[in-house]
């Protein structure tokens, strides 16, 4: 029954999309309105997608995509006076501070899956990520089964964790994982030569590579663990704001304004340092874009 | 809330969630078994040569004490696993070859010990310093040495005076293990987060984890007592009521 009900709100919010303001609000936006503020939590070294620059402010391509969405809240709630506050976030408390309020929008890295459904909702999949493994070079590894019996580096509260054990169980393999609490210390311990590979999402590892000090002796691995997608991560059951995001980003993917801000981050130098992170469009990230949609993956 | 979750399985694992924190647990402990020794050796021999009569072995003592209490201990976490490898040849080469969670434990224990041995010296001299002159004097008349003196006079005062601050770092050892979740010890708390991560039950996994801790270090706390009460001179200050 809870369903039927969830569904017919999510039909009869839909209807509302075009014109939120006039009708009753709720979610999200009530609480907007009511508090005059909208509160978006971004990551401090999820390059490129959300970062902070050398002036200590959150930028990247995530970013760029939010404000978007805030700009058409403001629009939408007619209140260009809105005040935007940004709240750092991280892997492990993004998901409780969203449901506490302390966030309205995450804007960062996160992997849309069917199990985070459960507890929060995603706009549309903005980016589809591999998750693959970085080596050096010099290391002589070209496949991930030639890692049987060495020592592996990931980030602690990412969904790599669970993939490389099930990975292990199919290829009867062992690995050791050793755990960094953020992405750079996961990238030390593979750069210390302490890991002989850091399994993470392809493009975070791009982005390690890009920083080091040798971007040369590093490689990424063509073979991939899985495919997931990356969105905006928003409180559930929140047709009203959720519509509102769908629209934002949707028409920014179909009008192929996407395009630019892609090759802004993914092609061309980024700030701080300039470095470029050389990842071109992959045709699933292609796809995603024509067809704007918020599908979990398993 | 549904405290069933702790029974299921793990996908991919074949263990159940509360196996995975009793794992955890079982890190946990050992650390703060190490740590404690470590740090109770080391604390007592800095404490004694504060109060000795060498000025440059207490000026040492007094740098070691300073410098271990004056840095925050997840940057010394940071030092000892990240910086000192990198710094030593010989332990990197080490690193590089040992088993990396040998290598994790090992840094644990070095850290929270030498961190606790900083607080512990600080007791042990109080301790010792507590005492009034004319013990050490009475102990030098009747022709000990200064060794003796503190083995036979100094200490068995001090160190019934120094039971309840002692009990403190206990308690506050057993805590500090949380910390080493920071450089991927699968401890307690480490295991703790990954399971709220991986199910999004945070209420009920941090429930579990806060009651451990409660229960261990309240443990602790009690054994402490009772040594207390066992070693008690009648009369004296004490008694671990």
């Amino acid at each position: 029954m809870k369903k039927i009900m969830t569904i017919a709100a999510v039909i009869v919010a839909a209807g509302f999309v075009t014109n939120a303001a006039a009708q009753e609000l709720t979610g999200t936006l009530k609480k907007v309105k009511e508090t005059g503020s909208f509160t978006v939590g971004y990551r401090e070294s999820s390059i490129p997608f959300s970062y902070l620059d050398d002036k200590q402010q959150p930028i990247g391509y995530a970013m760029d995509l939010c404000l978007r969405v805030v700009d058409a809240v403001k629009a939408d709630l007619k209140m260009p006076g809105l005040k935007v506050n940004l709240q750092p976030v991280t892997s492990s408390n993004r998901i409780p501070l969203l449901q506490n309020g302390t966030i309205d929008m995450e804007c960062g890295s996160t992997t849309n899956s069917v199990k985070r459904q459960e507890q929060v909702s995603f706009g549309p999949t903005y980016f589809v990520i591999n998750v693959a493994a970085a080596v050096k070079k010099n290391s002589g590894i070209n496949t991930l089964t030639e890692l049987n019996g060495k020592t592996v580096s990931t980030t602690s509260g990412t969904t790599s964790v669970p993939l490389i054990k099930s990975y292990e169980k199919t290829k009867d393999i062992a690995v050791k994982e050793i755990y960094g609490k953020d992405h750079a210390e996961s990238f030390l311990l593979l750069a210390d030569d302490r890991s002989a590979a850091f399994i993470m999402d392809d493009i975070l590892l791009a982005g390690q590579i890009a920083n080091s000090k040798d971007p040369a002796a590093y490689k990424i691995l063509p073979e991939s663990l899985r495919q997931e997608p990356y969105s905006m991560m928003l409180r559930k059951d929140d047709a009203q704001f959720k519509a509102l995001v769908d629209k934002t980003v949707g028409a920014i993917m179909k009008s192929g304004e996407i395009e630019k801000i892609y090759a802004k981050w993914f092609t061309g130098a980024i700030p701080p340092k300039g470095i470029n992170m050389n990842f071109p469009m992959t045709p699933p990230i292609r796809e995603a874009f024509k067809n704007p949609n918020d599908k979990g993956v398993q | 809330m549904n405290f069933g979750i702790f029974l299921e399985q793990i996908p991919d694992e074949g263990i159940a969630w509360w196996q995975n924190l009793a794992s955890g647990l079982g890190w946990t402990l050992s650390t703060a078994f190490f740590a404690w020794i470590l740090a109770f050796t080391l604390g007592s021999i800095i404490g004694v040569v504060r109060t000795t009569d060498r000025s440059w072995l207490v000026r040492i003592g007094d740098a070691y004490v300073e410098l271990f209490r004056n840095i925050p201990l997840i940057v010394q976490f940071f030092v000892w696993y990240f910086v000192v490898p990198n710094l030593v040849p010989a332990v990197k080469a080490w690193v590089i070859a040992a088993d990396p969670t040998d290598f994790q434990f090992l840094t644990a224990i070095v850290c929270l010990g030498l961190f606790t041995s900083a607080r512990i010296a600080e007791q042990v001299r109080a301790g010792i310093q507590s005492l009034s002159q004319g013990q050490r004097n009475a102990g030098y008349a009747i022709g000990l040495t200064q060794t003796q003196t503190y083995r036979y006079v100094l200490l068995p005062m001090a160190y019934r005076i120094i039971i309840p601050p002692l009990t403190s770092e206990v308690m506050n050892l057993i805590k500090n293990t949380a910390v080493a979740y920071s450089i991927g010890l699968v401890e307690l708390f480490f295991r703790t987060r990954e399971m709220a991560e991986v199910t999004f039950r945070y209420f009920e996994v941090f429930a579990a984890a806060t009651l451990i801790y409660v229960v261990i270090a309240f443990s602790a706390n009690r054994v402490m007592a009772f040594i207390e009460r066992r070693v008690a001179v009648p009369g004296y200050i004490g008694g671990g009521k």
